[in-house]
Protein backbone atom coordinates (compact mmCIF):
# COMPACT_ATOMS: atom_id res chain seq x y z
CA UNK A 1 0.00 0.00 0.00
CA UNK A 2 0.76 3.69 -0.51
CA UNK A 3 2.03 4.53 3.01
CA UNK A 4 4.37 1.72 3.05
CA UNK A 5 6.45 2.19 0.30
CA UNK A 6 9.48 4.34 0.22
CA UNK A 7 9.77 7.91 1.66
CA UNK A 8 10.51 9.45 -1.54
CA UNK A 9 7.33 7.77 -3.25
CA UNK A 10 5.25 9.04 -0.55
CA UNK A 11 6.42 12.21 -1.18
CA UNK A 12 5.45 11.75 -4.84
CA UNK A 13 1.86 11.08 -3.89
CA UNK A 14 1.96 13.50 -1.62
CA UNK A 15 2.62 16.32 -4.08
CA UNK A 16 0.37 15.00 -7.35
CA UNK A 17 -2.63 14.58 -4.62
CA UNK A 18 -1.74 17.84 -3.51
CA UNK A 19 -1.55 19.32 -6.97
CA UNK A 20 -4.68 17.64 -8.30
CA UNK A 21 -6.89 18.96 -5.52
CA UNK A 22 -5.55 22.18 -5.28
CA UNK A 23 -6.50 22.35 -9.43
CA UNK A 24 -9.64 21.04 -8.62
CA UNK A 25 -10.37 23.79 -6.05
CA UNK A 26 -9.37 26.39 -8.74
CA UNK A 27 -11.88 24.65 -10.81
CA UNK A 28 -14.47 24.92 -8.59
CA UNK A 29 -13.32 28.71 -8.01
CA UNK A 30 -13.91 29.20 -11.52
CA UNK A 31 -17.33 27.38 -11.92
CA UNK A 32 -18.59 29.10 -9.00
CA UNK A 33 -17.56 32.47 -10.82
CA UNK A 34 -19.39 32.08 -13.47
CA UNK A 35 -22.59 30.53 -11.86
CA UNK A 36 -22.33 27.22 -12.80
CA UNK A 37 -21.64 23.50 -11.16
CA UNK A 38 -17.86 22.44 -11.03
CA UNK A 39 -19.18 18.86 -12.40
CA UNK A 40 -18.11 19.27 -16.22
CA UNK A 41 -15.07 21.25 -15.44
CA UNK A 42 -14.06 18.47 -12.73
CA UNK A 43 -15.14 16.01 -16.07
CA UNK A 44 -12.44 17.45 -18.29
CA UNK A 45 -9.84 17.83 -16.00
CA UNK A 46 -10.15 13.69 -15.30
CA UNK A 47 -9.82 13.69 -19.34
CA UNK A 48 -6.38 15.86 -19.14
CA UNK A 49 -4.29 13.51 -16.60
CA UNK A 50 -6.27 10.36 -18.41
CA UNK A 51 -4.90 7.82 -20.89
CA UNK A 52 -3.58 10.03 -23.55
CA UNK A 53 -3.81 13.37 -21.46
CA UNK A 54 -0.90 15.76 -20.95
CA UNK A 55 -0.39 14.63 -18.08
CA UNK A 56 -0.13 11.08 -15.98
CA UNK A 57 -0.63 9.59 -12.45
CA UNK A 58 2.61 7.61 -11.32
CA UNK A 59 2.05 7.11 -7.59
CA UNK A 60 -1.60 8.65 -6.74
CA UNK A 61 -3.86 6.47 -8.61
CA UNK A 62 -4.60 3.73 -6.27
CA UNK A 63 -5.43 6.94 -3.41
CA UNK A 64 -7.81 7.95 -6.54
CA UNK A 65 -9.26 5.11 -6.88
CA UNK A 66 -10.62 4.49 -3.53
CA UNK A 67 -11.18 7.81 -2.93
CA UNK A 68 -13.94 7.76 -6.21
CA UNK A 69 -15.58 4.97 -4.87
CA UNK A 70 -16.22 6.76 -0.85
CA UNK A 71 -17.32 9.35 -3.65
CA UNK A 72 -20.03 7.64 -5.15
CA UNK A 73 -21.29 6.06 -1.54
CA UNK A 74 -20.90 9.85 -0.12
CA UNK A 75 -22.88 11.44 -2.73
CA UNK A 76 -25.44 8.51 -2.92
CA UNK A 77 -25.73 9.02 0.99
CA UNK A 78 -26.62 12.64 1.12
CA UNK A 79 -28.97 11.78 -1.97
CA UNK A 80 -30.95 9.32 0.79
CA UNK A 81 -29.83 12.51 3.26
CA UNK A 82 -31.50 15.43 1.12
CA UNK A 83 -35.10 15.32 2.06
CA UNK A 84 -36.89 14.53 5.11
CA UNK A 85 -39.39 12.12 5.86
CA UNK A 86 -42.31 14.30 5.70
CA UNK A 87 -41.09 15.69 2.30
CA UNK A 88 -40.52 12.33 1.32
CA UNK A 89 -44.60 11.83 1.91
CA UNK A 90 -45.64 14.50 0.38
CA UNK A 91 -43.90 13.82 -2.98
CA UNK A 92 -45.49 10.53 -3.15
CA UNK A 93 -48.65 12.09 -2.26
CA UNK A 94 -48.92 14.74 -4.90
CA UNK A 95 -46.21 14.32 -7.27
CA UNK A 96 -46.54 10.88 -8.69
CA UNK A 97 -48.35 12.14 -11.70
CA UNK A 98 -45.32 14.76 -13.16
CA UNK A 99 -43.01 11.89 -12.10
CA UNK A 100 -44.56 9.55 -14.37
CA UNK A 101 -44.17 12.34 -17.33
CA UNK A 102 -40.94 13.36 -16.39
CA UNK A 103 -40.07 9.88 -16.59
CA UNK A 104 -42.06 8.57 -19.61
CA UNK A 105 -40.24 11.91 -21.56
CA UNK A 106 -36.81 11.92 -20.80
CA UNK A 107 -35.56 8.00 -19.76
CA UNK A 108 -37.48 7.03 -22.97
CA UNK A 109 -35.37 9.14 -25.31
CA UNK A 110 -32.21 7.52 -23.70
CA UNK A 111 -32.92 3.91 -23.83
CA UNK A 112 -33.99 4.48 -27.58
CA UNK A 113 -30.70 5.96 -28.43
CA UNK A 114 -28.40 3.10 -26.50
CA UNK A 115 -30.81 0.57 -28.47
CA UNK A 116 -30.45 2.66 -31.84
CA UNK A 117 -26.68 2.55 -31.09
CA UNK A 118 -26.69 -1.08 -30.99
CA UNK A 119 -26.13 -1.19 -27.17
CA UNK A 120 -27.20 -4.19 -24.63
CA UNK A 121 -30.70 -3.40 -23.58
CA UNK A 122 -29.41 -3.57 -20.47
CA UNK A 123 -26.94 0.03 -21.08
CA UNK A 124 -29.64 1.61 -22.62
CA UNK A 125 -31.73 1.29 -19.78
CA UNK A 126 -28.77 3.09 -17.96
CA UNK A 127 -28.49 5.53 -20.22
CA UNK A 128 -32.38 6.35 -19.95
CA UNK A 129 -31.11 6.97 -16.16
CA UNK A 130 -28.62 9.19 -17.70
CA UNK A 131 -31.17 11.58 -19.41
CA UNK A 132 -34.11 11.20 -17.01
CA UNK A 133 -32.62 12.22 -13.59
CA UNK A 134 -32.06 16.06 -13.49
CA UNK A 135 -29.17 17.40 -10.92
CA UNK A 136 -30.33 18.40 -7.64
CA UNK A 137 -27.26 19.85 -6.97
CA UNK A 138 -27.64 22.05 -10.16
CA UNK A 139 -30.47 22.91 -9.85
CA UNK A 140 -31.16 23.80 -6.19
CA UNK A 141 -28.39 26.08 -6.23
CA UNK A 142 -29.55 28.13 -10.07
CA UNK A 143 -32.98 28.60 -7.94
CA UNK A 144 -31.29 30.04 -4.91
CA UNK A 145 -29.08 32.01 -7.10
CA UNK A 146 -30.81 33.52 -9.42
CA UNK A 147 -33.60 34.31 -6.58
CA UNK A 148 -36.26 32.42 -7.80
CA UNK A 149 -36.95 30.17 -4.40
CA UNK A 150 -40.21 32.06 -4.02
CA UNK A 151 -41.19 31.85 -7.47
CA UNK A 152 -44.79 30.19 -8.12
CA UNK A 153 -43.49 27.23 -10.59
CA UNK A 154 -40.58 26.73 -7.60
CA UNK A 155 -42.42 24.26 -5.50
CA UNK A 156 -43.17 21.85 -8.82
CA UNK A 157 -39.20 21.58 -9.39
CA UNK A 158 -38.57 20.90 -6.66
CA UNK A 159 -41.27 17.94 -6.03
CA UNK A 160 -39.76 16.46 -9.36
CA UNK A 161 -36.54 16.05 -7.84
CA UNK A 162 -38.21 14.64 -4.73
CA UNK A 163 -39.93 12.43 -6.75
CA UNK A 164 -36.53 11.43 -8.87
CA UNK A 165 -35.13 10.99 -5.74
CA UNK A 166 -37.87 8.28 -4.80
CA UNK A 167 -37.32 6.54 -8.17
CA UNK A 168 -33.69 6.24 -7.66
CA UNK A 169 -34.63 4.58 -4.41
CA UNK A 170 -36.29 1.82 -6.82
CA UNK A 171 -34.24 1.91 -10.01
CA UNK A 172 -30.73 1.95 -8.79
CA UNK A 173 -31.33 -1.32 -6.66
CA UNK A 174 -33.01 -3.06 -9.86
CA UNK A 175 -30.44 -1.75 -12.09
CA UNK A 176 -27.28 -2.96 -10.28
CA UNK A 177 -28.89 -6.34 -9.51
CA UNK A 178 -29.21 -6.74 -13.30
CA UNK A 179 -25.79 -5.64 -13.73
CA UNK A 180 -24.14 -8.37 -11.16
CA UNK A 181 -26.52 -10.63 -13.57
CA UNK A 182 -25.93 -14.40 -13.68
CA UNK A 183 -28.60 -17.25 -14.11
CA UNK A 184 -32.22 -15.76 -14.74
CA UNK A 185 -32.90 -17.18 -11.33
CA UNK A 186 -30.57 -15.66 -9.30
CA UNK A 187 -30.78 -12.43 -11.27
CA UNK A 188 -35.01 -12.61 -10.67
CA UNK A 189 -33.36 -13.67 -6.64
CA UNK A 190 -31.32 -10.10 -6.36
CA UNK A 191 -33.96 -8.06 -7.61
CA UNK A 192 -36.04 -9.25 -5.47
CA UNK A 193 -33.81 -8.81 -2.44
CA UNK A 194 -32.70 -5.44 -3.57
CA UNK A 195 -36.82 -4.19 -3.76
CA UNK A 196 -37.32 -5.85 -0.42
CA UNK A 197 -34.57 -4.38 1.33
CA UNK A 198 -35.43 -1.11 -0.01
CA UNK A 199 -38.97 -1.41 1.10
CA UNK A 200 -38.62 -2.25 4.20
CA UNK A 201 -36.05 1.04 4.74
CA UNK A 202 -38.02 3.53 3.27
CA UNK A 203 -40.89 2.15 5.46
CA UNK A 204 -38.82 2.22 8.56
CA UNK A 205 -37.58 5.45 6.98
CA UNK A 206 -40.83 7.12 6.93
CA UNK A 207 -42.32 5.31 10.62
CA UNK A 208 -39.27 4.53 12.60
CA UNK A 209 -37.21 7.26 11.26
CA UNK A 210 -37.14 9.72 14.27
CA UNK A 211 -36.34 6.86 16.64
CA UNK A 212 -33.65 5.44 14.44
CA UNK A 213 -31.84 8.88 14.01
CA UNK A 214 -32.03 9.33 17.93
CA UNK A 215 -30.20 6.26 18.33
CA UNK A 216 -27.32 8.05 16.62
CA UNK A 217 -27.56 11.75 17.04
CA UNK A 218 -25.92 12.51 19.91
CA UNK A 219 -21.94 12.72 20.86
CA UNK A 220 -20.03 15.52 19.60
CA UNK A 221 -19.34 16.20 16.38
CA UNK A 222 -15.85 14.17 16.44
CA UNK A 223 -18.31 10.83 17.19
CA UNK A 224 -20.90 11.95 15.45
CA UNK A 225 -18.74 11.99 11.81
CA UNK A 226 -17.06 8.44 12.73
CA UNK A 227 -20.29 7.03 13.39
CA UNK A 228 -22.15 8.48 10.60
CA UNK A 229 -18.97 7.76 8.02
CA UNK A 230 -18.45 4.05 9.46
CA UNK A 231 -22.13 3.30 9.44
CA UNK A 232 -22.60 4.10 5.68
CA UNK A 233 -18.91 1.96 5.10
CA UNK A 234 -19.59 -0.61 6.75
CA UNK A 235 -23.41 -1.18 5.53
CA UNK A 236 -22.08 -0.18 1.93
CA UNK A 237 -19.39 -3.16 2.22
CA UNK A 238 -22.25 -5.28 3.62
CA UNK A 239 -24.60 -4.29 0.49
CA UNK A 240 -21.88 -5.09 -1.71
CA UNK A 241 -21.31 -8.58 -0.60
CA UNK A 242 -24.23 -9.22 -1.08
CA UNK A 243 -24.30 -8.29 -4.09
CA UNK A 244 -26.62 -5.19 -3.74
CA UNK A 245 -24.05 -2.64 -4.90
CA UNK A 246 -22.24 -0.90 -1.78
CA UNK A 247 -23.64 2.83 -3.41
CA UNK A 248 -27.80 1.46 -2.64
CA UNK A 249 -26.30 0.32 1.04
CA UNK A 250 -25.07 3.94 1.35
CA UNK A 251 -27.89 5.41 0.06
CA UNK A 252 -30.54 3.44 2.46
CA UNK A 253 -28.50 4.92 5.47
CA UNK A 254 -29.18 8.28 4.13
CA UNK A 255 -32.99 7.20 3.58
CA UNK A 256 -33.24 5.83 7.33
CA UNK A 257 -31.63 8.71 9.25
CA UNK A 258 -34.01 11.81 9.70
CA UNK A 259 -34.50 14.87 11.88
CA UNK A 260 -31.78 15.96 13.97
CA UNK A 261 -29.19 12.87 12.79
CA UNK A 262 -30.56 14.02 9.11
CA UNK A 263 -29.55 17.92 10.25
CA UNK A 264 -26.16 17.05 11.86
CA UNK A 265 -25.19 14.47 8.69
CA UNK A 266 -25.85 17.54 5.90
CA UNK A 267 -23.66 19.49 8.13
CA UNK A 268 -21.09 17.38 9.19
CA UNK A 269 -20.45 15.05 6.35
CA UNK A 270 -21.15 17.53 3.22
CA UNK A 271 -17.20 18.71 3.01
CA UNK A 272 -16.39 15.58 3.15
CA UNK A 273 -19.12 14.54 0.03
CA UNK A 274 -17.79 17.23 -1.64
CA UNK A 275 -14.21 16.51 -1.48
CA UNK A 276 -14.30 12.91 -2.09
CA UNK A 277 -17.15 13.60 -4.93
CA UNK A 278 -14.70 15.97 -6.40
CA UNK A 279 -12.26 12.99 -7.01
CA UNK A 280 -15.21 10.55 -8.20
CA UNK A 281 -16.00 12.71 -11.06
CA UNK A 282 -12.21 13.43 -11.78
CA UNK A 283 -11.49 9.45 -11.77
CA UNK A 284 -14.56 9.11 -13.61
CA UNK A 285 -13.87 10.46 -17.00
CA UNK A 286 -10.20 9.82 -16.32
CA UNK A 287 -10.78 6.03 -17.39
CA UNK A 288 -12.47 7.46 -20.39
CA UNK A 289 -10.36 6.98 -23.60
CA UNK A 290 -10.62 10.37 -25.38
CA UNK A 291 -10.66 8.37 -28.80
CA UNK A 292 -13.99 7.37 -26.91
CA UNK A 293 -15.39 10.95 -26.41
CA UNK A 294 -14.83 11.81 -29.69
CA UNK A 295 -17.39 8.81 -30.98
CA UNK A 296 -19.69 10.20 -28.15
CA UNK A 297 -19.58 13.86 -29.14
CA UNK A 298 -22.23 13.68 -31.80
CA UNK A 299 -24.82 11.42 -30.12
CA UNK A 300 -24.29 13.51 -26.68
CA UNK A 301 -25.12 16.55 -28.83
CA UNK A 302 -28.14 14.86 -30.40
CA UNK A 303 -29.26 13.20 -27.24
CA UNK A 304 -28.64 16.70 -24.78
CA UNK A 305 -31.21 18.69 -27.45
CA UNK A 306 -33.65 16.36 -27.61
CA UNK A 307 -33.87 15.66 -23.56
CA UNK A 308 -33.51 19.24 -23.02
CA UNK A 309 -36.92 19.74 -24.96
CA UNK A 310 -38.41 16.88 -23.06
CA UNK A 311 -37.22 18.36 -19.50
CA UNK A 312 -38.98 22.04 -20.82
CA UNK A 313 -42.15 20.00 -21.79
CA UNK A 314 -42.01 18.27 -17.88
CA UNK A 315 -41.43 21.33 -16.38
CA UNK A 316 -44.21 22.52 -18.26
CA UNK A 317 -46.58 20.04 -17.64
CA UNK A 318 -45.55 20.21 -13.71
CA UNK A 319 -45.72 24.01 -13.70
CA UNK A 320 -49.03 23.97 -15.13
CA UNK A 321 -50.05 22.03 -12.54
CA UNK A 322 -49.46 24.60 -9.99
CA UNK A 323 -50.91 27.03 -12.06
CA UNK A 324 -47.87 29.24 -13.53
CA UNK A 325 -48.56 31.33 -16.01
CA UNK A 326 -46.66 30.26 -19.13
CA UNK A 327 -43.68 32.39 -18.57
CA UNK A 328 -43.39 30.40 -14.96
CA UNK A 329 -43.84 27.18 -16.85
CA UNK A 330 -41.06 28.19 -19.45
CA UNK A 331 -38.35 28.94 -16.27
CA UNK A 332 -39.65 25.71 -14.36
CA UNK A 333 -38.86 23.53 -17.94
CA UNK A 334 -35.26 25.18 -18.52
CA UNK A 335 -34.15 24.86 -15.32
CA UNK A 336 -34.78 21.33 -14.86
CA UNK A 337 -32.81 20.31 -17.91
CA UNK A 338 -29.44 20.47 -15.76
CA UNK A 339 -28.26 16.77 -16.02
CA UNK A 340 -25.15 16.30 -13.20
CA UNK A 341 -23.69 13.79 -10.36
CA UNK A 342 -26.78 11.15 -10.56
CA UNK A 343 -26.08 11.08 -14.48
CA UNK A 344 -22.70 10.00 -13.75
CA UNK A 345 -23.42 7.83 -10.76
CA UNK A 346 -25.93 5.70 -13.06
CA UNK A 347 -23.40 6.06 -15.78
CA UNK A 348 -20.39 4.36 -13.47
CA UNK A 349 -22.61 1.58 -12.23
CA UNK A 350 -22.98 0.25 -15.61
CA UNK A 351 -18.99 0.43 -15.82
CA UNK A 352 -18.54 -3.02 -15.97
CA UNK A 353 -20.84 -3.60 -18.78
CA UNK A 354 -19.56 -4.32 -22.71
CA UNK A 355 -20.52 -1.18 -23.39
CA UNK A 356 -19.28 0.36 -20.41
CA UNK A 357 -16.77 2.47 -21.66
CA UNK A 358 -18.81 4.03 -24.73
CA UNK A 359 -21.69 4.21 -21.51
CA UNK A 360 -19.03 6.44 -19.76
CA UNK A 361 -18.02 8.37 -22.33
CA UNK A 362 -21.48 9.82 -23.89
CA UNK A 363 -22.77 10.20 -20.19
CA UNK A 364 -19.50 12.68 -19.87
CA UNK A 365 -19.96 14.18 -22.65
CA UNK A 366 -23.94 14.58 -22.18
CA UNK A 367 -22.97 15.98 -18.71
CA UNK A 368 -21.02 18.31 -19.91
CA UNK A 369 -23.42 19.76 -22.33
CA UNK A 370 -26.40 19.83 -20.09
CA UNK A 371 -24.56 20.83 -16.90
CA UNK A 372 -23.75 23.77 -19.08
CA UNK A 373 -26.74 24.67 -21.37
CA UNK A 374 -29.40 23.88 -18.29
CA UNK A 375 -28.47 27.07 -16.34
CA UNK A 376 -27.80 29.17 -19.08
CA UNK A 377 -31.32 28.62 -20.73
CA UNK A 378 -32.68 29.21 -17.37
CA UNK A 379 -31.19 32.50 -16.52
CA UNK A 380 -32.64 33.52 -19.58
CA UNK A 381 -35.80 31.78 -19.97
CA UNK A 382 -37.80 35.28 -19.76
CA UNK A 383 -36.49 36.00 -22.72
CA UNK A 384 -37.34 32.92 -24.39
CA UNK A 385 -40.12 33.11 -26.81
CA UNK A 386 -42.96 31.13 -26.62
CA UNK A 387 -45.36 30.34 -29.33
CA UNK A 388 -48.24 32.49 -29.05
CA UNK A 389 -51.02 29.37 -29.05
CA UNK A 390 -49.18 28.17 -25.82
CA UNK A 391 -49.68 31.81 -24.39
CA UNK A 392 -53.13 31.35 -24.88
CA UNK A 393 -53.89 31.50 -21.19
CA UNK A 394 -53.19 34.56 -19.26
CA UNK A 395 -51.49 34.71 -16.05
CA UNK A 396 -53.89 33.91 -13.43
CA UNK A 397 -54.04 35.86 -10.19
CA UNK A 398 -52.29 34.16 -7.66
CA UNK A 399 -55.59 32.88 -5.89
CA UNK A 400 -57.33 29.68 -6.99
CA UNK B 1 -57.47 38.81 8.22
CA UNK B 2 -56.59 37.30 4.80
CA UNK B 3 -56.49 34.15 3.52
CA UNK B 4 -52.68 32.63 3.60
CA UNK B 5 -51.69 30.19 1.49
CA UNK B 6 -49.03 27.94 2.57
CA UNK B 7 -46.80 26.03 0.09
CA UNK B 8 -44.35 23.40 0.71
CA UNK B 9 -40.59 23.46 -0.56
CA UNK B 10 -38.75 19.99 -0.09
CA UNK B 11 -35.30 20.98 0.73
CA UNK B 12 -35.86 24.25 1.37
CA UNK B 13 -38.65 25.31 3.38
CA UNK B 14 -42.17 26.82 3.55
CA UNK B 15 -43.58 29.52 1.79
CA UNK B 16 -46.94 31.72 2.90
CA UNK B 17 -47.98 34.16 0.81
CA UNK B 18 -51.31 36.02 0.87
CA UNK B 19 -53.19 39.03 -1.43
CA UNK B 20 -52.89 42.46 0.26
CA UNK B 21 -56.15 44.73 -0.16
CA UNK B 22 -55.14 46.39 -2.55
CA UNK B 23 -54.48 43.54 -4.44
CA UNK B 24 -50.76 43.02 -4.52
CA UNK B 25 -49.77 39.43 -3.94
CA UNK B 26 -46.70 39.40 -1.21
CA UNK B 27 -44.93 36.71 0.57
CA UNK B 28 -42.48 35.03 3.20
CA UNK B 29 -40.29 32.27 2.54
CA UNK B 30 -39.20 30.65 5.86
CA UNK B 31 -36.08 28.83 5.27
CA UNK B 32 -35.65 25.33 7.27
CA UNK B 33 -32.36 26.67 8.51
CA UNK B 34 -34.48 29.82 10.23
CA UNK B 35 -33.50 32.44 7.25
CA UNK B 36 -36.24 34.25 5.72
CA UNK B 37 -37.26 35.95 2.34
CA UNK B 38 -39.53 38.84 1.78
CA UNK B 39 -41.92 38.08 -1.19
CA UNK B 40 -43.06 40.85 -3.29
CA UNK B 41 -44.76 39.06 -6.26
CA UNK B 42 -44.61 41.06 -9.78
CA UNK B 43 -48.19 42.08 -10.69
CA UNK B 44 -47.67 41.50 -14.44
CA UNK B 45 -45.96 37.73 -14.26
CA UNK B 46 -48.05 36.95 -10.73
CA UNK B 47 -45.54 33.80 -10.59
CA UNK B 48 -42.18 35.72 -10.15
CA UNK B 49 -41.08 38.08 -7.46
CA UNK B 50 -40.17 41.47 -8.61
CA UNK B 51 -37.96 41.87 -5.43
CA UNK B 52 -36.63 39.60 -2.77
CA UNK B 53 -35.06 40.53 0.64
CA UNK B 54 -33.62 37.96 2.40
CA UNK B 55 -33.51 38.08 6.29
CA UNK B 56 -31.92 36.97 8.76
CA UNK B 57 -32.97 35.94 12.19
CA UNK B 58 -32.10 39.30 13.70
CA UNK B 59 -33.76 40.90 10.68
CA UNK B 60 -36.76 39.02 11.12
CA UNK B 61 -37.21 39.84 14.33
CA UNK B 62 -36.43 43.70 13.98
CA UNK B 63 -39.57 43.46 11.33
CA UNK B 64 -42.04 42.01 13.39
CA UNK B 65 -41.31 44.01 15.98
CA UNK B 66 -41.63 47.19 13.26
CA UNK B 67 -44.57 45.94 12.00
CA UNK B 68 -46.03 44.70 15.59
CA UNK B 69 -46.11 40.96 15.37
CA UNK B 70 -48.95 39.58 17.84
CA UNK B 71 -46.90 37.79 20.41
CA UNK B 72 -48.97 34.94 21.05
CA UNK B 73 -49.10 33.59 17.04
CA UNK B 74 -44.93 33.90 18.12
CA UNK B 75 -45.15 31.31 20.86
CA UNK B 76 -47.59 29.19 19.65
CA UNK B 77 -45.66 29.24 16.32
CA UNK B 78 -42.53 28.39 18.57
CA UNK B 79 -44.26 25.35 20.19
CA UNK B 80 -45.40 24.48 17.37
CA UNK B 81 -42.45 23.54 15.69
CA UNK B 82 -40.71 22.37 18.80
CA UNK B 83 -43.44 19.41 19.47
CA UNK B 84 -44.26 17.35 15.86
CA UNK B 85 -47.47 17.00 15.43
CA UNK B 86 -48.86 19.75 16.79
CA UNK B 87 -51.10 22.30 14.99
CA UNK B 88 -53.02 25.43 15.09
CA UNK B 89 -55.85 26.67 13.20
CA UNK B 90 -57.26 30.23 13.32
CA UNK B 91 -60.95 29.48 12.97
CA UNK B 92 -63.21 32.70 12.97
CA UNK B 93 -66.69 32.96 14.42
CA UNK B 94 -69.46 33.69 12.16
CA UNK B 95 -72.75 35.04 13.56
CA UNK B 96 -74.82 31.72 13.06
CA UNK B 97 -71.79 29.52 15.13
CA UNK B 98 -73.12 28.22 18.15
CA UNK B 99 -70.33 29.44 20.17
CA UNK B 100 -70.90 33.02 19.58
CA UNK B 101 -72.48 33.86 22.87
CA UNK B 102 -71.13 31.13 24.76
CA UNK B 103 -68.52 30.91 27.32
CA UNK B 104 -65.35 28.57 25.94
CA UNK B 105 -66.26 26.31 28.94
CA UNK B 106 -69.66 26.24 27.73
CA UNK B 107 -68.36 24.27 24.44
CA UNK B 108 -66.17 21.89 26.17
CA UNK B 109 -64.10 21.87 23.22
CA UNK B 110 -60.96 20.52 25.40
CA UNK B 111 -63.37 17.42 26.13
CA UNK B 112 -64.95 16.72 22.84
CA UNK B 113 -61.62 17.17 20.46
CA UNK B 114 -58.76 17.40 22.79
CA UNK B 115 -57.63 20.57 21.22
CA UNK B 116 -57.36 23.87 23.53
CA UNK B 117 -58.09 27.80 22.74
CA UNK B 118 -54.76 29.61 23.46
CA UNK B 119 -56.14 33.08 22.34
CA UNK B 120 -59.06 35.11 20.79
CA UNK B 121 -58.42 38.07 18.64
CA UNK B 122 -61.03 40.35 18.83
CA UNK B 123 -60.85 43.82 16.84
CA UNK B 124 -57.36 42.77 16.13
CA UNK B 125 -56.57 42.63 19.64
CA UNK B 126 -55.12 39.28 20.88
CA UNK B 127 -56.32 38.23 24.23
CA UNK B 128 -54.11 35.28 25.29
CA UNK B 129 -54.88 32.28 27.16
CA UNK B 130 -59.01 32.65 28.02
CA UNK B 131 -60.38 31.35 30.40
CA UNK B 132 -63.36 28.51 30.53
CA UNK B 133 -65.75 31.17 31.41
CA UNK B 134 -64.51 33.69 28.64
CA UNK B 135 -67.31 34.45 26.50
CA UNK B 136 -67.10 34.43 22.62
CA UNK B 137 -68.97 36.83 20.28
CA UNK B 138 -69.42 36.44 16.34
CA UNK B 139 -66.40 37.94 14.39
CA UNK B 140 -63.74 36.94 17.33
CA UNK B 141 -61.26 34.58 15.52
CA UNK B 142 -60.24 31.73 17.77
CA UNK B 143 -56.59 30.63 17.79
CA UNK B 144 -56.90 26.80 18.77
CA UNK B 145 -53.82 24.41 19.28
CA UNK B 146 -54.10 20.20 19.02
CA UNK B 147 -53.87 17.73 16.51
CA UNK B 148 -54.86 17.99 12.96
CA UNK B 149 -57.80 15.55 13.44
CA UNK B 150 -58.68 17.42 16.62
CA UNK B 151 -58.45 20.83 14.68
CA UNK B 152 -61.05 19.43 11.93
CA UNK B 153 -63.20 18.18 14.80
CA UNK B 154 -63.27 21.86 16.64
CA UNK B 155 -63.57 23.78 13.65
CA UNK B 156 -66.68 21.06 12.51
CA UNK B 157 -68.31 22.33 16.29
CA UNK B 158 -67.23 26.11 15.55
CA UNK B 159 -68.20 26.18 12.23
CA UNK B 160 -71.88 24.33 12.44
Amino acid sequence: MLFAAGSSEVALAFVEIGALVLGLALLSRVAGRVGLTAVPLYLIAGLAIGEGGIVSLRVSRDFFEIAAEIGVLLLLFALGLEYSDSELRDGLKTGIRPGLVDMALNAVPGVALGLILGWDPLAAVLLGGVTWISSSGVISKALSDFGRLGFRETPAVLNLLVIEDLAMAVYLPVVAALIVGGTMLATVTSVAIALVTVAIILLAALRYGRRISNLVAGGSDETFLLTVFGITLLVAGVAQQLEVSGAIGAFLVGLALSGRAEDRANQLISPLRDLFAATFFLFFSFQIDPADLVDAAIPALVLAVVTSLTKVATGWYAAGRVGAAPKGRMRAGTVLIARGEFSIVIAALGSSLLNGPDLGALAASYVLITAIIGPVAAKFADEIPIPTRLMRRAPQPALK
Amino acid sequence: MAVVRETKLPGVGVRHEFTTEDGDDIGVLVHHDGRREILVYDSDDPDKCSSVVALSAADTRTVSELLGASQVTEAVTAVQQEIEGLAIEWIELTAASPAAGATIGDGMYRTKTGSSIVAVIRDGESIPAPGPEFPMSAGDVIVAVGTVDGLAAMREIIRR
